[in-house]
Parts: structure tokens; C-alpha cells; sequence
């Protein structure tokens, strides 16, 4: 099969998935009739316009054809369409080897940047919910009302501070002639500058930083929805504070905290500004690896590949949580 | 010292942890934006100055990031609340066989990560727009925007969902049964029940719009934002101006936040008052005079 063939067959596939809710709608004895009857001519056209624009053309049409093209080689548009335009491997083969032909030796240096994001993301993720939870647990269950406003406030301010300029801020702080380094030198604790951009001290930290109060929100809407009776039953029978967090206000603050932190692992191993701006020459980082593909290497269909490997990660992510977690999507996008 | 007191301290403590962690950032790089030298200083404070601010203001790359940033935005809200909002309504019709996946399908974009959303945009509507003629929707600032919207869109479906699943249905059957058609039932009495979460959605649409930067500077192709011209400086070497822009920035999102604090509360009280109104006036109706 050639891929100008793929391409109309990715093009036919929402027709399939539309059949699908057709379908559906007839075994369940619905008809379109009936929605346009309820609804009214006009606000039946602007809902399954909207609708239909969104889901297809700006969710799935895009996903797919960014799939579709990493298993494409990168051919001079002369070429495109033509003998040699089939579907292949090599862009995951580069991945995997370094080279689209010979297996003899591993893509070191991406396959470890990938190791990295991977565990380094699991790890901040952690940290962040370690760092928040307390805050989320004074917020919902021991502050009195006004406090919790004016924290909130407090925390609202910085949420919308855009990722660049957070960056930025830890530059000025960890950079050779920065702040931190000035003050230890000041107090005589090091005499030559110490380099906390080369050393990722200053990406991860900004990674840390850069989505933690994504974190405090869902937690505290979890944490708030118990009722302070419960906790108080416990103290009352005995249990120590450790048990009462642990087996009760955790599990009832499941859902967000599985929401908090998948978004959180999602945002930091897809993050882009700290590692430009906080990395060193040598620091390794997934995403960076994908934008230049784009745009230093131009070669879009093996970026294409690695953006969809990054995808299936975030995906498995998605899936290990609900499972260990035993929630449902819709129980964690609340 | 008693364990009450033990407690207290230690929850003091770490708030003051949390928030220092939270503003001292920002605070240092607030203070660096009036420090003389050309080199992001906090201390030694040399003197205090505003040439940083005149920089900026002379910076013709930040002043067309910032104008398009907001045109971007506007058009993200145009966008986004209309496709959240049917997506909403589409979400309390559809039944229960496809509402799982229609709900996968909705939802999955604000569980992609940016750079993908972006990357994926840019790949389809390069394809698709040379394949049906359409080379001149290849842009930048429509690609940023309907990058943008596909998430964006997701999270006003979730704000105006939750206030939907409040909404009384008997509203829709009297003004039915009164000989409303559906049409005017849809104008009447469910936008205006809706407009509330749809103001929230089209701020949250704006901010989200406004500090995006993953999704954008792929999707952006040569045009510029504000965040993309601001990651090419700070790439460049940091000055001073950089820090003079976020005090700006910082400033604007603060008044921004207490005002809308503010406004609220006063909508808080005012609501009060008249409920409190509205039980007296009940009460006097219902006492024998």
C-alpha cells in the first residue's frame, strides 16, 4: 500500500467512528429525528457543527495523521506520492539504533534522554504531591474560612504566570553570576561559582516548580469534599495521624489525587521551557529532542515518532493510574 | 512547649516554606527588573531605576508578540466557549453506549501533552490544506488558535458541564409546555442559566490562551507571540528588561485576580442581601395581617 492510499483511508476513518454513534443511536432505539426535533433546526446544526469540527478536525483528524506520517520516510517533496513513499519502520528503528539501516549499536544518547524524562517526571511528580499535600489538607480541613480565601488568592496570583518567565526566574537565581551563587560565595561556603545550569540542578527544580500548584488544586477540592466528622471519629477511636491520612482522607481524596498528579507527570515530561532555558549544553530532555527534530533536523516524519512515542508513555501513564487507582476517566476528569 | 503548640509552629513553618518556594522567585526577579545593572542583579542593590521599563517599551519584537498574543486570545475565546459549550449540551444527549468514547475523544486533549497537540496540528493542516486548496488557512495564527482551542475547549466543557448538570429541567418543560419553541427555550432559559460558567470559561480560555507556550511555539511556524519572543530573549542571555516585562505581567495578573476577588464577594453580599429581602417579604405575605 502506498501512503497517498493511507492517507484516504485516515481521511474515511471518522466517517467509520460517526457510523459507530449512528449505530449505536439505532440499537438503542434513538433517532437523529428525534435530537433535531428536540433541539430545533438551528441548535442541532450549531451542535453537531461544533461538535463534529472539534472532535474530527481538531482531535482526532490531527492525531492521526501525526501517526500516519511516523511511519512515513522523509522524501524531497518531488518524491512525495511516489514509488518510494511506503510505509516503513526506520523512524522507530532511529529511535532504537541511531540509524534508519544497521542495528549494531543503541541510540544512546536519545534512548537515555527518554530514560531520564521518564524517571525524573515519576520523581518530581512525587515530590510535588509529597510538597502540596500538606498545604491542600490545612487548607480543606483546618483553616478558617477567611484564611482559606486569602490563601487561595495567594495561589491563584501565580498559577497564571506563564512557564517562560518561571523559567526565567530560576535563572536569575541559579545562574553562574546568579543570586544563589553570589550569596554562598558571599558567605564564604565556595570560592569558584558553582554550576547549577550544567549540573540539571536548575531544570529539575523549575520543573518542579513550574506545575506545582496544578497539583494543590485538585487535592484541595478532593480533601475538602470529606467531612471533618470522619476525621474527628478516628481521632476519637485511637488512631494515630499517620493512619488517619492513610486510610482515610487519602482514599476518600483519591480521584484528585490521581487527577493532580497525571497532570502533573503529563505537563513535566511534555515541558519544554525549563529544560531551554534552564538546561545546560549537555542536559538531556525528551521534549527538546522532538522540537528539534521539527526544526533543526526537518525531519517531520521521524519527529512525528517521537512525539507519538512520548504519547504512548503519557497514555500508559494515564492507564497505570486508573488501574492502580481503580478510578474511571470520568471519575478523574471531574 | 505543649504539642499544640508544637503543631502550630510547625504549620508556620512549612506554609512559610511553601510560600517562599512559591514567591521568592518571582520576588528576586521582581527586584532585578530596577537594579542598575545590565546583568539580572538582585543585591548588592546598586540604585534604583526604571530605564529597564523604557527598554521594554522601545522593544518592537515584545510590543507584536504582545498585540498578537492578544488577538490569539480573543480568538481562542471565540472559539473555544461555543465548541465547549456544545460539547456539554452533546454530552447530556448522548446515550450510553457512545458516551464513554465520545467522552474519551473530548477529554483527551487535556491529557496530551502541548507539544504534541501542537505537532499534530501543524502536521494535519499542512496535509489538508494543500490536499483541498486551502493553502491560505497554513498559518500561524490559525494554526496556534485551533491547536489551542482543542484543549482549551475540553476544559470550558468541564466548567460549563458541571454548572449544566445543576440545571432544573422543569425550567425547559414550562416554558415547553407554555408554547416556547426549542429554539427560544435554548435562548431564554438555558444561556442565560449557562452565562455565569461561560464568563469563567472564556477568562479561564483567555489566561490558558495568553501563558500557553508549548503548543504555540510549535504551531506558531515563523509569526510570534509574546511567549515565544520571550523564550528566544531569555535564550539569548538574560537582561534585566525580561524581569521588567514579568513585573508588568505579574502586576496585571495580581489587580486582575483581586478584582475579580472582589467582584465576587461584592456579588456574594448583594445576593445575600436579596435573599434576605426576599425571605422577609415572604414572611410578611405569609403572616396574617
Amino acid at each position: 500500500m502506498t501512503a497517498a492510499t493511507g492517507h484516504w483511508l485516515v481521511l474515511a476513518l471518522p466517517v467509520l467512528v460517526l457510523a459507530f454513534f449512528v449505530i449505536s443511536a439505532r440499537l438503542e432505539k434513538r433517532s437523529i429525528a428525534s435530537f433535531w426535533r428536540r433541539n430545533g433546526t438551528a441548535v442541532s446544526i450549531y451542535l453537531l457543527g461544533a461538535v463534529g469540527l472539534w472532535a474530527i478536525f481538531m482531535i482526532v483528524l490531527p492525531q492521526l495523521f501525526m501517526v500516519e506520517m511516523s511511519f512515513r520516510p522523509k522524501l524531497p517533496p518531488t518524491q512525495m506520492g511516489g514509488p518510494r513513499d511506503i510505509y516503513t519502520l526506520q523512524n522507530y528503528k532511529y529511535f532504537l539504533f541511531g540509524s534508519t539501516s544497521s542495528t549494531d549499536s543503541w541510540n544512546v544518547i536519545h534512548l537515555r534522554a527518554f530514560a531520564i524524562t521518564i524517571v525524573a517526571s515519576v520523581l518530581i511528580t512525587l515530590f510535588n504531591f509529597a510538597f502540596c499535600y500538606p498545604l491542600a489538607f490545612y487548607m480543606a480541613q483546618v483553616a478558617t474560612a477567611a484564611r482559606v480565601r486569602v490563601l487561595l488568592l495567594m495561589l491563584i496570583a501565580p498559577y497564571w504566570i506563564n512557564e517562560v518567565l518561571r523559567a526565567f526566574a530560576l535563572r536569575v537565581i541559579f545562574a553562574g553570576s546568579g543570586v544563589l551563587n553570589r550569596a554562598l560565595q558571599g558567605m564564604g561556603l565556595i570560592t569558584e561559582p558553582f554550576d547549577f545550569l550544567g549540573a540539571d540542578v536548575a531544570m529539575y527544580v523549575g520543573l518542579s516548580y513550574a506545575y506545582l500548584l496544578l497539583l494543590v488544586f485538585p487535592l484541595y477540592n478532593a480533601v475538602e469534599s470529606l467531612d471533618k466528622r470522619q476525621i474527628e471519629a478516628a481521632r476519637d477511636l485511637g488512631a494515630p495521624w499517620w493512619h488517619i491520612h492513610l486510610f482515610i482522607v487519602m482514599p476518600h481524596a483519591k480521584p484528585g489525587i490521581a487527577s493532580g498528579c497525571t497532570l502533573v507527570f503529563m505537563l513535566t515530561s511534555g515541558a519544554l521551557a525549563a529544560p531551554l532555558v534552564l538546561g545546560g549544553p549537555r542536559t538531556l530532555w525528551f521534549t527538546p529532542i522532538v522540537y528539534d527534530r521539527f526544526y533543526q533536523a526537518f525531519n517531520w516524519p521521524q519527529g512525528a515518532a517521537y512525539a507519538f512515542i512520548l504519547l504512548l508513555t503519557c497514555v500508559a501513564f494515564v492507564l497505570a493510574v486508573l488501574r492502580l487507582s481503580r478510578l474511571s476517566l470520568g471519575e478523574m476528569t471531574k | 512547649m505543649t504539642a499544640k503548640h508544637v503543631i502550630t509552629f510547625s504549620t508556620w513553618f512549612y506554609l512559610g516554606i511553601f510560600f517562599l518556594y512559591l514567591f521568592g522567585p518571582l520576588a528576586v526577579m521582581g527586584v532585578t527588573a530596577f537594579n542598575t545593572p545590565s546583568y539580572p542583579q538582585a543585591f548588592p542593590f546598586e540604585a534604583f531605576t526604571w530605564h529597564w521599563f523604557a527598554v521594554l517599551s522601545e522593544d518592537k519584537d515584545v510590543l507584536y508578540g504582545f498585540t498578537n498574543s492578544i488577538k490569539i486570545g480573543v480568538l481562542v475565546v471565540c472559539l473555544s466557549v461555543p465548541l465547549g459549550l456544545a460539547g456539554a449540551l452533546v454530552m447530556q444527549m448522548v446515550y450510553s453506549r457512545a458516551r464513554s468514547l465520545y467522552y474519551l475523544v473530548v477529554v483527551s486533549p487535556v491529557l496530551t501533552p502541548g507539544v504534541i497537540i501542537g505537532i499534530s496540528t501543524v502536521i494535519f493542516w499542512r496535509d489538508f490544506t494543500t490536499l483541498t486548496g486551502m493553502r491560505f488557512m497554513y498559518d500561524g495564527t490559525v494554526l496556534v488558535v485551533l491547536g489551542q482551542s482543542s484543549f482549551i475547549a475540553a476544559y470550558c466543557m468541564l466548567i460549563i458541564l458541571a454548572r449544566l448538570q445543576r440545571f432544573d429541567r422543569g425550567l425547559q418543560e414550562a416554558a415547553l409546555d407554555l408554547g416556547a419553541s426549542h429554539t427560544q427555550v435554548f435562548f431564554h432559559i438555558l444561556l442565560p442559566f449557562l452565562r455565569p460558567a461561560m464568563l469563567s470559561a472564556a477568562v479561564l480560555a483567555f489566561l490558558s490562551s495568553f501563558e500557553n507556550y508549548n503548543t504555540t511555539t510549535i504551531a506558531i511556524l515563523a509569526d510570534k507571540t509574546l511567549t515565544t519572543v520571550l523564550a528566544g530573549r531569555v535564550r539569548q542571555g538574560s537582561t534585566p528588561a525580561i524581569s521588567a516585562l514579568a513585573v508588568v505581567i505579574i502586576s496585571v495578573t495580581v489587580i486582575a485576580a483581586i478584582l475579580y476577588e472582589v467582584l465576587r464577594r461584592r456579588d456574594d453580599a448583594r445576593k445575600a442581601i436579596q435573599l434576605r429581602n426576599a425571605a422577609t417579604a415572604e414572611a410578611m405575605e405569609l403572616s396574617p395581617a
